[in-house]
């Protein structure tokens, strides 16, 4: 299946270049595909504590499965206002 | 009304957004760029981006929220987004209450929400021409990874 992934601030910055999207075994969860990302982006390791992930524009647990054509958000900590 | 925006907001076309004959009160925050960062060096902008749909999704959670605190009080949340300079407003908070007390606590209630929960980043950008992501001190919430 394939899952768009959405990344912003430092973490679009540091995903530029790679692809939008990503393809997944069927049954994957939200902690496969940034395993997943991990793979393409090494860098991202470290952030993983401090990153949240939406599925969908809701924020997701770990252990949410994901589904075909489904949209990833990586959310750093927000700085607005 | 909740927006994100590309442009400059005009705080004084928000204040209809939230008049009602029944209301006594308007309250307004502005967060403006201002030329000094935290640690004290010289800013010359900021550049913000934000999720947009969630971001929405947040204000209005947050005006809910607003007004079962609160009671009677109606809320207008805008964010801009983009390359802003120093002196530009960033957000714009508008909260319409028949008594001044509540459109002060709903205010501050909803603009203290959006800095820790809002999808929305900001990067520094200096004077000597470094530029650095910076998050609220309170844009730290639980990890889901």
């Amino acid at each position: 299946m394939r899952v768009a992934i959405a990344a912003f601030a430092g973490l679009r910055e540091l995903l530029a270049g790679t692809a939008a999207d990503l393809e997944l075994p069927a049954g994957a969860s939200v902690a496969d595909a940034w395993s997943a990302l991990e793979r393409r982006q090494p860098a991202l390791a470290p952030l993983a504590v401090s990153t949240r992930l939406a599925r969908n524009g809701r924020l997701a647990a770990t252990t949410d499965l994901l589904s075909d054509g489904d949209e990833l958000a990586l959310l750093p900590p927000v700085g607005g206002g | 009304m909740f927006a994100i925006v590309r442009t400059p907001i005009d705080p004084v076309r928000l204040d209809a957004s939230v008049r009602d004959d029944l209301f006594g009160a308007v309250v307004s925050f502005l967060g403006i760029v201002r030329e000094r960062a935290d640690d004290g060096r010289l800013v010359h902008g900021l550049e913000y981006e934000a999720y947009d749909t969630m971001a929405l999704a947040e204000f209005e959670t947050i005006a809910g929220e607003a007004y079962r605190r609160f009671g009677d009080v109606r809320l207008t949340i805008v964010h801009r987004v983009g390359r802003l300079n120093v002196g530009e407003i960033a957000v714009a908070v508008v909260v319409g209450s028949p008594h001044r007390g509540d459109a002060f606590d709903a205010c501050e209630y909803a603009i203290d929400e959006v800095k820790s929960r809002a999808p929305i980043w900001k990067k520094e950008l200096y004077a000597d021409g470094d530029e650095r992501w910076k998050s609220n001190a309170c844009g730290h919430r639980e990890s889901a990874v």
